[in-house]
């Protein structure tokens, strides 16, 4: 695309693309946006519907369940992305060992993405986590220990950990693909240069992984900011598991209460952006060169 | 120090020997070129120098100590591998100290060392770039910089050049020459290009299928190729090979003459054909003759300005002194 021709044809052409993303990121946001300055109660007659300033958003930051859902979000996504990172780069070096099997061993590591993140979690709830029946329990009790409840317990613990066995195929997938693309030649020169296995590590194998790891970050707390369904299946937000998205999804259904959901749902919208706006600060700068 | 001895060393992947039982000893300080067409364990042998692979039976002696089961690091070679092998998110400064950091030097030795090695190669205004800024002959000189500080007691090169043009593969063609007068090292250099092997060897070692054909100083295989295969290698243009009764008349099964030692003569000569394609290079033109009733074509170097155009008769004669004689097996007959 070099001649200025190109470009505007270029230009022209990606248009519809451009009006239909727009249209489908503006409309709900606006929409959103409009409903929190209401009060809206489509199931409630007696409540009648009007403008509430910025009533909705107050009521919504002062409530004593904010601040701790914010920090709930926080530490399940970034328990989940040290997780999945760490595991996911000792699995791809694992996986990219000749091995006898690789084919299908491969295919059993991506396995867990494509179950359905309200299937795992019961699966995970009722035959691992569940403290009478739980293979886990089982385990514990062959060693003499006494089951974990582990979803009263360390609920948000429990959470993670689910969240993360969902996930860890994802990172594992791109890191792996990324380790494969590391030049032979480049470890081989190290290891002549005298670096042993775990200095070849830090200085060849991490910085080649350094974009791979960037992506992996940035795309997992897009979807983890908005986990929902694990919660929902597990804990139904008790316990202090209770992370943003699901406060607004209570204060919408529970009480019925549109407005302050959607004043809810800008908070949300910041959180992701000061979210978004730290990890382009710290990893960001691996995506340039 | 750097004397390298490989004795009865064999490489095999899976089941299939790739070097068979091979013997050969590397004189410190010498500059020892492997030749061979391609596929035939140039590369396979340097690494298993190197220590990069593991030697099937055999063993590698360096310095008069056996170095079979060392790992490369402790080995005291230095590689430098036909992609760089650079590390591309490194500055070039930090590229060329990592093994100097990898030993632990310090760091005042290793700022000196690395200026040092910057000034030798000319690298002084690029220390701070990536090697992704660098034009392939910097990234080449940045790879044999990261091997000169270690003060190793051999450099190992893998078809180092073949990434470069012409004209800057002669360029550093002559830096490595130059390189290796300074330093006085030996150097293991691999080749398929034997216009690089005949420049800077002071030693060859023709290989084919992992066997050592024959093993000299350019000169000793220009002169007397000890068969045809290295007759055919050596030597450029191609060695003329011809059979039949005009190799009878020399008392052989095959003769070999050299494109430069048969000379265009107006009347006469030996053999007659007629001029097929010529190649002017300026200072010589290679005639490619045909129908002389010898072999397919012969080839033959005359002066830049002999005039003679496609399908003109023309007529040769061959220097006698200069002819080789192979016997049926295809070795020379002295
Ligand atoms: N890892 C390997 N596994 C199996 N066979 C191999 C392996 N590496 C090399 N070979 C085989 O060993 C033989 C020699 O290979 P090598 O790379 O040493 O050739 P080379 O002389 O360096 O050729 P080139 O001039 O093309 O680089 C080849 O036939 C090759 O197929
Ligand atoms: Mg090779």
């Amino acid at each position: 695309m070099a001649t200025r021709h190109s470009r505007s044809a270029a230009r022209l052409m990606m248009a519809p693309a451009v009006v239909l993303l727009l249209g489908w990121m503006l409309v709900p946001l606006i929409m959103t946006l409009y409903f929190s300055f209401r009060n809206y109660f489509p199931l409630r007659p007696d409540r009648v519907p009007g403008w509430a300033g910025f009533s909705n958003y107050e009521r919504f930051i002062t409530s004593s369940s904010f601040w701790p859902s914010v920090q709930t979000t926080l530490v399940i996504v970034g328990g989940v992305l040290v997780i999945t990172v760490l595991l996911g780069i000792l699995l791809a070096m694992l996986l990219d060992q000749p091995m006898w099997g690789q084919g299908v061993v491969r295919i059993l590591v991506i396995a867990p993405f494509f179950v359905m993140p309200t299937v795992s979690a019961l699966v995970w709830k009722n035959m691992f986590m569940d403290p009478t029946n739980g293979l886990l329990a089982h385990l514990w009790r062959v060693f003499g220990a006494e089951p974990v409840a582990w979803l009263s317990q360390v609920p948000t613990g429990s959470i993670v950990m689910i969240v993360s066995w969902q996930w860890l195929p994802f990172a594992t997938l791109i890191l792996l693909t990324a380790i494969q693309s590391l030049d032979g030649e480049q470890l081989e020169a190290a290891e002549m240069d005298g670096a042993p296995p775990l200095k070849r590590f830090w200085f060849i194998i991490l910085p080649h992984l350094a974009r791979a790891i960037t992506i992996v970050i940035l795309i997992q707390t897009i979807f983890l900011l908005s986990i929902f369904a694990e919660i929902f299946v597990t804990t139904g937000g008790a316990f202090g598991t209770r992370t943003l998205t699901y406060l607004i999804f209570q204060r919408v259904l529970e009480s019925q209460n549109v407005g302050l959901g959607s004043a809810g749902g800008v908070y949300a919208i910041i959180l992701a952006n000061i979210v978004a706006l730290f990890l382009m600060r710290i990893v960001g700068k691996n995506l340039d060169a | 120090m750097g004397r390298i001895q490989l004795k009865d060393v064999t490489k095999s992947f899976g089941d299939v020997q790739v070097i068979p039982p091979l013997n050969l000893t590397i004189e410190d300080g010498e500059f020892t070129v492997f030749v061979g067409p391609s596929g035939c364990g140039k590369s396979t042998l340097l690494r298993l120098i190197a220590g990069l692979e593991d030697i099937t039976s055999g063993h590698i002696e360096i310095d008069g100590t056996d170095a079979t089961d060392v790992p490369p690091a402790k080995r005291g070679l230095a590689m430098v591998f036909q992609s760089y092998a650079l590390y591309p998110h490194m500055s070039v400064r930090k590229n060329i100290a990592f093994p100097l950091r990898m030993a632990r030097m310090d760091k005042a030795e290793i700022d000196r060392r690395v200026e040092g090695a910057a000034q030798v190669l000319n690298l002084t205004d690029y220390l701070d770039r990536r090697p992704g800024q660098l034009s392939g002959g910097q990234r080449q000189r940045v790879a044999i910089g990261r091997a000169i500080v270690r003060e190793p007691a051999a450099f190992l090169f893998d078809e180092p050049l073949s990434n470069l043009d012409a004209a800057l593969r002669v360029g550093m063609r002559l830096e490595i020459s130059e390189l290796h007068k300074r330093l006085d090292t030996t150097m293991i250099y691999v080749t398929h290009d034997q216009v690089e092997a005949m420049t800077m060897a002071d030693k060859i070692v023709v290989l084919r299928a992992g066997h050592i054909e024959q093993v000299g100083s350019p000169l000793e295989l220009y002169r007397a190729p000890r068969n045809l295969f290295v007759a055919g290698f050596i030597g450029s243009p191609k060695m003329n090979l011809i059979e039949g009764p005009e190799a009878a008349r020399h008392g052989a099964h095959t003769i070999g003459v050299r494109p430069e030692h048969i000379s265009v003569v107006p009347e006469g000569g030996v053999w007659t054909g007629r001029v097929g394609v010529a190649e002017h290079l300026g200072s010589d033109t290679f005639f490619h003759i045909h129908d002389t009733g010898l072999a397919d074509t012969i080839t033959v170097r005359a002066d830049g300005e002999v005039a003679l155009s496609h399908g003109d008769q023309i007529h040769l004669s061959p220097r006698d002194d200069v002819i080789h004689r192979f016997d049926a097996q295809g070795l020379r007959i002295a």
